[in-house]
């Protein structure tokens, strides 16, 4: 309802899973019974299970933030609930050595290179021991303002490339992000240059309150790869097993001097934007229901169960592991003091200029203190 | 200075592997100014490096180069193509450091030729450096003469964090001055007094240094010994020399051909009357640009500051 009074109904329910939308998406799970089961068993040894276990490890976290951010333990939160498969995907279909570059979505990809849970939660309560160490993990911090991390990713790869190291970059981003411009100039940038780069966008189809409709009139975001001279993939983004295959693909091109690669990992938003975020207010709850089955965590679970790559109780096993150490993680969050005001100003510059030093960052000291001007 | 630039980046890049050049036209071309003129011929395609036309893209791409260790000094080819790559400087440049827990820091120099006099087109004249001055985490230099561009330069590239490195593109080719064959770092943090006075003491920095040399000139001539304290630091300002020049003479007039509008000379003005209030004879006074876009071509003599807007400023403050 707009301030005038007129309001507006609910967007109709987005195009249903499987349909028109998902089209040339790269499918896993999505294959034949028999196929499906092929598949999965023909993965390395203990691949499926390590990639249950981080999307485990990143639903944990999730779920884990959001009860701290009502507990008010942690401030808005932005909820990735439904993006753990491509997520997960993304960080073991790389290797160490290369790149992350992740947004505000992207919060917990760090700790699947073994950053502590504590740190990126700490981030959301305002603590600086969130910033996790950047070079130990090779992740970038994340960026807030959608696809200003595209460009650096590009920058980082095109160094990787320059000075031979072998690595690649991977940078994340949603739908919206495809219509910024630096989307553009580091799409082009990095084809121009031939960076050894991973563009990774997920289209969960709403950027906020605004659907992919209203973003662009181009659906299929792959297709604009064409436009930069650069091959554009499409996979289901609720499919870790997809995921993984055409990360894996995007990363070896770019190891072999391929250049850059534009992902679109579709599907739908299935949560809301962040904690702060009411979706009922702007789409239809019917169309979560239509993309509810798609969820990952349980889907995969299925396959993996019904390929016999592993039983169960060992799946059981991981996930109230996941969800016990996330708990205990939340439950200490508190108990870390806040730093002063003065170590935080002394973490601006390498070399501290004087208006950051303790003795500068308040007014002069003789107002502060309401001592004696130096002129009485 | 245009000529102390090109070898103070020479200078850097045989010293220092880690260190490239990017922008518009800086490779075969020189760059429009001839900053980098033979540079990637001596150093190669993959160190002087022509961008595409996109300042957002490229300067993304410094930070990230700059994040995994290389040391790019990126070229804006004029003041206001800078405006596209504001929010890379300002709401990531600048924070990196910030973003580490103080661990990291971002290793890049934005080279910016700025500034008017030099009968330009629209655009081609601005002076942003309050701009960056205001945002956390960037150092703002401005070099006034060949030495001091060499110097600078070689010391922002040093610094380990971004530097908004402005150069006053009217000096270019004005001001001929013999350098020393090899730069050694300058302060970073340093004003330089570059005419002593004990009357009163005009600060500027860039084109307006020579204007207020110039100004001091005049003012000699009536008995009245100018200080010129040349800031090269913008951010920080150097608080230290401030406060003894307002302490030394008791009057300040500041120059800048930035607009006037919550520029460098009122970040001045109030160090000055909140620091040294007691020792001030008269207000601080302030010369300055005006709050509108940079007049254009023949235009512009009516808006830059000029010797007799400075001369009329010092001696309103000497007979206050």
């Amino acid at each position: 309802m707009r301030a005038d009074g007129t309001g507006t109904s609910p967007a109709v329910p987005a195009g249903a899973p499987g349909g028109a939308l998902m089209g040339g998406a790269r499918t896993v799970l999505g294959l034949g019974r028999e196929d499906r089961r092929e598949h999965l068993r023909g993965l390395p040894s203990g691949l499926a299970i390590r990639l249950y276990s981080a999307m485990t490890h990143l639903r944990a976290f999730d779920e884990r933030a959001v009860i701290l951010q009502r507990q008010g333990v942690i401030g808005t939160y932005p909820t990735y609930f439904g993006e753990e498969a491509v997520q997960a995907a993304s960080v073991l279909a790389l290797e160490d050595r290369d790149w992350l570059f992740p947004t505000y979505r992207q919060t917990a990809v760090v700790t699947l290179r073994d950053c502590p849970s504590v740190v990126p939660l700490l981030l959301w309560r305002g603590h600086p021991g969130g910033w996790h160490d950047v070079m130990r993990y090779r992740v970038a911090p994340i960026c807030i303002p959608v696809a200003t991390n595209y460009p650096h990713a590009v920058g980082a790869a095109w160094g990787a490339r320059l000075r031979h190291e072998g690595w690649v970059a991977l940078a994340y981003g949603g739908d919206g992000s495809t219509s910024a411009g630096d989307f553009h100039e580091a799409c082009n940038l990095a084809a121009v240059v031939q960076a050894p780069v991973i563009f990774l966008v997920t289209n969960n189809q709403w950027a906020i309150s605004t659907p992919i409709v209203k973003q662009t009139r181009v659906p299929r975001l792959a297709e604009k790869a064409a436009a930069y001279g650069m091959p554009g993939v499409r996979v289901d983004s609720f499919d870790v097993f997809a995921c993984y295959e055409v990360i894996q693909e995007a990363a070896e091109r770019a190891r072999r001097g391929g250049g850059p690669t534009l992902v679109e990992a579709v599907g739908y938003r299935l949560g809301p934007h962040g904690t702060a975020d009411e979706p009922s207010v702007y789409r239809d709850p019917r169309a979560d229901l239509l993309w509810a089955p798609m969820e990952p965590l349980g889907r995969t679970e299925a396959a993996v169960v019904e390929a016999g790559v592993a039983a169960p109780e060992q799946l059981l096993e991981l996930r109230s592991r996941a969800f016990q150490e996330l708990r205990d993680v939340g439950d200490r969050l508190g108990e870390l003091p806040l730093p002063s005001v003065e170590e935080l100003a002394d973490s601006v510059h390498r070399d501290t200029p004087w208006p950051l030093r303790p003795e500068r960052l308040y007014e002069p000291s003789w107002a502060r203190l309401e001592q004696t001007p130096p002129w009485s | 200075m245009v000529e102390a630039i090109g070898r103070a980046l020479a200078q850097v890049l045989a010293d220092d592997a880690d260190a490239l050049l990017m922008g518009e036209d800086i490779g075969v071309n020189g760059g429009v100014f001839r900053a980098t003129a033979g540079l990637q011929q001596r150093f190669g395609d993959d160190r002087v490096i022509d961008t595409p036309l996109a300042e957002a893209g490229f300067v993304g791409a410094a930070i990230g180069m700059a994040m995994v260790g290389l040391h790019p000094i990126v070229e804006i080819q004029f003041d206001a193509f800078v405006y596209p790559a504001f929010q890379q400087l300002v709401a990531q440049a600048g924070r990196f450091r910030w973003r580490t827990q103080g661990k990291y820091g971002l290793p890049l120099v934005i080279r910016l030729p700025y500034g008017g006099g030099t009968r330009a087109p629209e655009l081609h004249s601005d002076s942003p450096e309050a701009l960056f001055s205001h945002m956390p985490g960037l150092r703002v230099v401005i070099p006034s003469d060949p030495q001091s561009a060499g110097e600078l330069l070689l010391a922002a590239t040093r610094c380990g964090d971004p530097v908004i490195f402005m150069e006053p593109k009217r000096m270019y080719r004005r001001g001929r001055q013999e350098v020393f064959a090899e730069f050694s770092a300058g302060d970073l943090e340093a004003a330089a007094i570059v005419r002593q006075g004990g009357d009163l003491t005009l600060v500027a920095y860039g084109a307006m240094v020579e204007v207020a040399l110039a100004a001091a000139d005049e003012l000699a001539a009536d008995g009245v010994a100018a200080r010129v304290l040349d800031l090269r630091s913008i951010y920080p300002l150097d608080r230290d020399q401030l406060l003894a020049a307002a302490r030394d003479t008791g009057r300040v007039v500041v120059v800048q051909e930035a607009p006037r509008h919550c520029g460098v000379a009122g970040e001045v003005a109030a160090l000055l009357q909140e620091e040294a209030a007691d020792a001030m004879l008269a207000p601080t006074l302030r010369v300055t640009g005006m709050d509108m876009p940079f007049p254009l071509f023949q235009s512009e003599d009516q808006a830059l500051p000029s010797v007799p807007r400075v001369l009329a400023a010092a001696r309103a403050a000497m007979d206050y």
